[in-house]
């Protein structure tokens, strides 16, 4: 994407306007194991949401907090953390 | 228009004053008819009569700024720039070794394309110490993407100072602008210097509007790191709009002549009328050596004078023009490049490269370090000048007044 | 989102798509550091991990108003920042706002490089917050050492070899420092005490004055540990009193947990690579210099009773 950029589309000072346009990136890419919920355990809490480094843990609709595996690193925080045990880290599968 | 700078004679408004002033307080009476908003600067010689001058208006409410007293020079100028970024009117002024120490920040200024106004009391470069003028410093600095110019006398250093803030802030150009004054020969020289009136300075100055300002409202990112697939194409962008400056500075200093009836142009040509030779300086010598082609013509001699009033961006059209028809042109530097000579020679050599006919362009050394240069010197560099455009030079280094 | 008296605003003021490293300590001190601060704020950053993480040209993780420069600088930046924005104030050239004035930078940009710009923002006395991240190296160029690496730690610039132990110098104490100056508020945070870290950045934020929040990142890459510890890492350098938790209000030392057995440090240095040369005695070392530590800051603290 960068590449297709000229001198001639860059801002005065290489300034950046549009805010958090970096949160088009997929770091969910990076990941070797992702998190797994059981909402039988989870007493919705929150605690995953607030330790996320990367913010890739959602609240949703139902009370539940979701990961967003779009950025979601897989770093286990949120499974270390979790009081009820209810998030597992399973291996990411092969593609 | 005239070839040379000129005044148009007509004295300027009625409430105009004369006033004898130091260089260094020149520039900070521009400074305070421009309603500076912010001023940060770390004293050193020669330049602390205008920190001084400023801390004083400040504290007698002269002007109405924030006077920020940093504890170094690197500090001085980031702090402008955290200023200048919320969108203050920003100055600063250094000398020699301060201008070293913020050199960084230097650099960053014009690449994030804030435009902070800078004095710089040209002045010696250590080792060894030495807080007397030459021009080492700004010769350092040639690269880092400012806009410069050098003052002759004290009426310059006020207009130019003021002239600064007219062509940085402008919305097509964004740069930072630093302008040279000799240290001590200008910043502590007291001149007879006009002062305008207000009320024409609000006209030829407009509000700083700095279209990029950081704000919660509208959050932008200053400053991002630009990794190899983008920094090329960001240095590109910054040449384009680093020469289209021109423009501006050509219509700044129209705009400038037009109110306060003084008007400069990027080289200022003396008498260079059938000049056979030429003698080009920069800065506060440009009047000593005025008054040897003076006498020399009164001789009948065909000599004349170019001074260097533009240096970044260098201003190619003008000088190819101010050269054409002479055949010898000596170039004075005030600093040595060490391995290479003299720097400007260098460049004035360069720019002339593809003209033909171009004039024998031969270079001198002096002034170093608060080494004056006397009338004598200037008859000097003019003989030895032509000797060297006649017969070659077998010397490493052609200098003036140095054992 | 209110927990207990802690309300933690759901925006994120740091986009998610960032690129610090898997479990990094540090984004997530930040991301509640955010939240605490909120939208009126004027970020000037240090080039570091954060810099580097959330400001590649041309995307930028930042949905605050935001300005990285150099290394060094970032207090006088900020000093330029708040001056600026307090005289175009008074020279009505711009209307009253609220916006908090902030300055974000590693240990390397502190307590290095930057503690001269920081100094004399502290003198000047400029309404500044700074907030040093601490994973106690210079980690975004690879894990050099700074003045806040600890005792014993293995850096690539201070490595652990036959004849070093790595880090042969005592970590810097930034926060006393930083009290010398005789700025209002001092605060120690760690992330894995989330609610007391967004605490303390409000309480500093809401200073009329400079405010110093030194706040410990464990980082996975440079200390060598499992990315899912990073929560456990951060609540073993409190409970050791490795890196206690406290507050200097004024020059009064107030410290914020004090258990009554702390944990020995070989609970937290074993769990983490950067210390896996150390021999007993060389653990015991670091516990004896610890609990000195300690002792006096118990000290300072028992010097103001509450």
């Amino acid at each position: 994407m960068v590449d297709k950029l000229s001198w001639k589309d860059l801002e005065v000072g290489n300034i950046i306007r549009a805010a958090g346009n970096a949160s088009i990136r997929k770091t969910g890419d990076w990941r070797t194991e992702k998190p797994i919920l059981d909402k039988e355990k989870c007493v919705k809490c929150a605690l995953c949401w607030i330790c996320c480094p990367d913010a890739a843990i959602k609240p949703s609709e139902s009370g539940y907090y979701e990961s967003d595996l779009y950025y979601c690193k897989g770093c286990g925080i949120c499974a270390s953390v979790c009081p009820a045990k209810a998030i597992t880290m399973v291996a990411e599968e092969e593609q | 228009m005239p070839c040379e700078s000129y005044n148009d004679g007509s004295g300027g408004g009625a409430m105009n004053q004369r006033v004898a002033l130091e260089g260094s307080h020149a520039v900070a009476e521009a400074v305070r008819m421009a309603d500076v908003d912010v001023i940060s600067a770390y004293p050193i010689t020669p330049q602390t009569h205008i920190p001084e001058r400023l801390a004083e208006m400040v504290a007698n409410g002269e002007l109405n700024a924030a006077y920020i007293p940093v504890e170094s020079e690197h500090s001085a100028l980031s702090t402008c720039l955290g200023a200048a970024a919320v969108g203050a009117r920003t100055f600063t002024a250094t000398a020699g070794q301060g201008l070293e120490l913020m050199h960084e920040v230097v650099y960053i200024a014009s690449s994030m394309r804030y435009p902070v106004v800078m004095a710089v009391c040209n002045r010696a470069l250590s080792a060894p110490l030495n807080v007397w003028g030459d021009h080492s410093d700004a010769m350092a600095v040639r690269d880092t993407g400012w806009i410069q110019v050098f003052c002759q006398n004290g009426q310059e250093a006020f207009d130019l100072t003021l002239w600064a803030f007219r062509v940085g802030e402008d919305p097509k150009v964004l740069f930072p602008v630093m302008v040279h004054l000799d240290g001590f020969t200008l910043s502590h020289v007291t001149e007879p210097v006009i002062l305008p009136e207000q009320s024409d300075v609000d006209r030829f100055l407009p509000k700083f509007q700095y279209p990029f300002a950081l704000d919660p409202d509208r959050p932008m990112t200053h400053g991002a790191f630009g990794p190899p697939d983008i920094y090329s194409e960001t240095k590109l962008a910054q040449e384009v709009a680093f020469r289209k400056s021109k423009e501006v500075i050509l219509r700044g200093w129209q705009e400038f002549g037009d109110i306060f009836h003084r008007y400069y142009r990027p080289v200022e040509e003396y008498k260079t009328e059938n000049a056979e030779t030429l003698l080009l300086t920069m800065g506060a010598f440009t009047e000593t050596a005025k008054v040897v082609i003076d006498e020399r013509k009164d001789k009948g001699e065909a000599v004349g004078l170019i001074s260097l009033r533009l240096w970044r961006p260098f201003p190619f059209e003008e000088f190819r023009q101010s050269v054409r028809g002479a055949k010898v042109l000596i170039v004075l530097d005030r600093c040595i490049s060490f391995g290479r000579g003299g720097p400007v020679f260098a460049e004035i050599r360069s720019a002339l490269y593809d003209e033909e006919p171009r004039p024998k362009v031969v270079g001198l050394i002096g002034g170093l370090g608060g080494r004056d240069l006397s009338e004598e010197d200037f008859d000097y560099i003019i003989t030895r000048g032509r000797e060297i455009a006649e017969k070659g030079s077998d010397r490493m280094l052609e200098t003036v007044n140095i054992r | 989102m209110k927990f207990g008296e802690t309300v933690i605003p759901a925006e994120e003021f740091l986009a998610e798509g960032h690129s610090f490293c898997i479990g990094c300590g540090e984004a997530l001190a930040l991301r509640l550091a955010c939240k605490a601060l909120g939208k009126d704020v004027i970020i000037a950053n240090a080039t570091g991990c954060i810099e580097i993480c959330t400001s590649p040209l041309p995307l930028t993780s930042w949905r605050v108003p935001w300005i990285h420069t150099l290394f060094e600088n970032t207090a006088a930046v900020i000093s330029g920042i708040e001056a600026g924005l307090k005289i175009l104030t008074k020279k009505s050239k711009m209307p009253e706002r609220n916006i908090k004035c902030v300055a974000i930078a590693g240990d390397g940009g502190t307590s290095d490089i930057g503690i001269q710009a920081l100094s004399g923002a502290f003198e000047r006395n400029h309404n500044f917050l700074y907030i040093c991240f601490d994973n106690e190296a210079y980690m975004n160029t690879g894990i050099q050492r700074s003045s806040a690496t600890p005792y014993g730690a293995s850096t690539t610039t201070a490595p652990a070899g036959k004849f070093s132990i790595g880090q042969v110098t005592r970590k810097k104490n930034m926060a006393a420092i930083a009290a010398a100056h005789n700025i209002p508020y001092v605060a120690t945070a760690c992330p894995s005490y989330r609610f007391d870290l967004m605490k303390k950045v409000r309480k500093a934020a809401a200073v009329k004055g400079p405010a110093y929040v030194h706040i410990l990142a464990p980082c996975p890459t440079g200390w060598r540990y499992g990315t899912d510890l990073t929560i456990k890492i951060g609540q073993l350098a409190v409970q050791t009193g490795i890196f206690p938790l406290y507050e200097i209000e004024n020059g009064r030392y107030i410290l914020n947990a004090d258990p009554p057995r702390l944990k020995p440090v070989a609970e937290y240095l074993k769990l983490q690579g950067r210390y896996r040369h150390l021999r007993d005695e060389d653990i015991e070392k670091i516990q004896k210099m610890v609990n000195e530590d300690y002792a006096k800051l118990k000290e300072m603290a028992a010097a103001f009773p509450l």
